[in-house]
């Protein structure tokens, strides 16, 4: 299944230790431009640790990672985030919270826009995350969902090459979370982004995703059932079908099996898959197992 | 449910009750002292430790509103105005640098590993200590006395600065970046903004040891201001001057400590409203 052709994101060979505690263990991607990559995982597996690496926080211990054609680094407007929480600035308007990237000269284009301009372009933005009511508020006078729909406008009016969000809608209530699943496929379909999002919540993942990943440090491999310093790797990589609502994801079970499969590939610590039986049937997935992983003897 | 007027957790005095409650040791320290002081002034009607009300308003009436016979000016005020420009340029001056040394160390970890253990350092020596080396450095001036009070007061601001800096979550940071934010900007445009508020508030816990200070050196070599003379006066016991000027400078102290807590919620109605998510 390995494909050579130069994709979007690409991440060979990649490990991440704290220490002597080895996190992410030779972690293969490729992502297409366009592609919706739910990140699910047992918690503490290391979802949150490979987002940091590809937005450039943190560098890798070993491997490489590459953004259209260039090596990843420090953070920058390239990749747009969305955290959990503090993703907006305290002390900005919603407005210039949205206008920031732009008035501070971040895109490449935004040195010719006027402040009107900038103000029209947020606007339009903050029409389709329906805020364009509160662009003066700041965001302790809004609820958890506007604000997080506010990060999502302040991030996107950079037009970054790769939206990475890390449990976006972990805080907030079930209905409201809907309603922000809904807004964000919108988005992503009007705006044609590729987006990296982390959840630990299945049915949202498999709901939101066109492709779904699951990191897990549950497996075995051929460097022996003794062996301690395992991290996580990729446990599963599949295409997903498209649905048009969360509750059709629920009731369909087509997709309660899928999820139950994964539960059990993915967050069962009873349950070792060894590393070269991996569900990995997207097209784009691909790995490349060491010699000691995959029991080959020199 | 009925909740207790004082007693316990649950209290919720009304307001009357609150006004009563506020006043009340007031209420009681004046009484105590009008007694004293009526105690001893019957006994010996030339006691000067606990002068009566008539007697200290004659003192300010002497002190505030006749012009002095040798320098032609009105006492109160003109002690009053020296202390407060020292006071004022003394806390500004560590304010500002206390600022920019905390949001650099803050958050620049080059400057950081210079800048903090120096400052560290500084903060540990007892400013009263080299008080005599002010002055024999800067003069018996003005200088010697702003002096002081910088010294004093700067390193602990500078380190809560620096403290504030670190607590703003290193999600913005990354944000910042990803909205290609230069460092510079980040600095001044999203860091700064949000430690200005803390700043205040450190700026207000800074003023009773700025005060301190302020006195100390007055104390001990000035020709003016409200320290000068209250340990200048009590050569004659004139606790008539005395126990006035202290509630002055109390007031001046209360008056600096609202205006400060007036700018902070008029100037930043977002602050400690957490820009949290709950
Ligand atoms: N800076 C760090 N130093 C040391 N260990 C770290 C550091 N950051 C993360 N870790 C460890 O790495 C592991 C993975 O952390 P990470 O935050 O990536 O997990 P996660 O999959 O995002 O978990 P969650 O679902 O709870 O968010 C954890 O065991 C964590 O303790
Ligand atoms: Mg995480």
């Amino acid at each position: 299944m390995t494909d050579d052709k130069q994709r979007y994101l690409e991440i060979h060979d990649v490990y991440k230790a704290y220490g002597s505690k080895v996190i992410l263990d030779n972690i293969d991607l490729k992502v297409d431009k366009g592609e919706f990559c739910s990140l699910v995982g047992p918690s503490g597996c290391g979802k949150s640790t490979l987002l940091r690496l590809i937005l450039g926080e943190e560098s890798p211990t070993s491997g490489k990672l590459i953004l259209d054609g260039e090596t990843i680094g420090h953070p920058d407007v390239n990749r747009g985030v969305i955290f959990q929480r503090y993703s907006l600035f305290p002390h900005l308007s919603v407005m210039e919270n949205v206008t920031l990237g732009l008035r501070l000269g971040g895109r490449t284009d935004a040195k010719s826009l006027s402040d009107k301009d900038i103000r029209d372009e947020a606007m339009v933005l903050l029409k389709k995350v329906r805020l364009d009511k509160h662009e003066n508020k700041y965001p302790h006078q809004l609820s958890g969902g506007m604000q997080q729909r506010v990060a999502i406008a302040q991030a996107l009016i950079m037009k970054p090459k790769i939206l990475m969000m890390d449990e976006p809608f972990g805080a907030l209530d079930p209905d409201t979370r809907e309603d922000m699943q809904l807004s964000l496929l919108e988005l992503w379909e009007e705006e044609q982004m590729t987006i990296f999002f982390i959840t630990h919540d299945m049915e949202e993942a498999a709901f939101l995703g066109t492709r779904l990943l699951a990191l897990s440090q549950y497996y075995t491999d051929d460097r022996g059932r003794n062996y301690e310093n395992r991290g996580s790797k990729i446990a599963v990589d599949r295409k997903l079908p498209q649905v048009a609502s969360p509750t059709n994801v629920k009731h369909s079970p087509e997709f309660r099996d899928l999820i139950e499969e994964i539960r059990e590939q993915a967050f069962n610590p009873e349950y070792l898959q060894h590393a070269k039986e991996f569900n990995l049937s997207h097209p784009n997935a691909f790995v490349s197992l060491t010699q000691e992983e995959a029991g080959i003897k020199r | 449910m009925k909740s207790p007027l004082i007693w316990g957790v649950n209290a919720r005095p009304t307001v009357w009750l609150r006004w009563v409650l506020l006043a009340l040791p007031f209420v009681l320290l004046i009484a105590v002292y009008l007694y004293a002081s009526d105690i001893r002034l019957t006994d010996n009607p030339a006691d000067k430790l606990l002068p009566s009300f008539s007697q200290m308003a004659d003192a300010v009436k002497t002190m505030a509103f006749t012009e002095d016979k040798r320098t032609g000016s009105y006492l109160l005020w003109s002690d009053t105005y020296a202390s407060l420009k020292r006071i004022l340029i003394g806390t500004l001056l560590a304010a500002l640098v206390g600022l920019w040394l905390g949001l650099n160390n803050g958050l620049f970890p080059g400057m950081d590993a210079t800048g903090n253990p120096f400052i560290t350092f500084i903060s540990m020596i007892p400013p009263l200590a080299i008080l005599p080396i002010l002055f024999i450095s800067f003069g018996v001036d003005e200088l010697a006395k702003v002096m002081l009070i910088f010294l004093g007061v700067f390193p602990l601001i500078s380190r809560d600065m620096r403290l504030a800096v670190k607590q703003i979550p290193h999600e913005q940071i990354t944000k910042a970046a990803t909205l290609g934010i230069s460092q510079l900007q980040l600095a001044y445009r999203i860091i700064l903004p949000q430690i200005m508020p803390r700043l205040i508030e450190t700026v207000r816990l800074s003023l009773g040891s700025a005060w301190l200070f302020l006195i100390a050196a007055e104390a001990i070599a000035a020709d003016q201001g409200l320290g000068y003379r209250i340990f200048l006066v009590r050569r004659y016991l004139a606790m008539d001057i005395i126990l006035p000027y202290v509630l002055w400078i109390t007031f001046l102290g209360f008056m600096m400590d609202w205006f400060l807590r007036w700018a902070l919620s008029y100037f930043y109605p977002w602050y400690n409203k957490g820009g949290k998510n709950d």
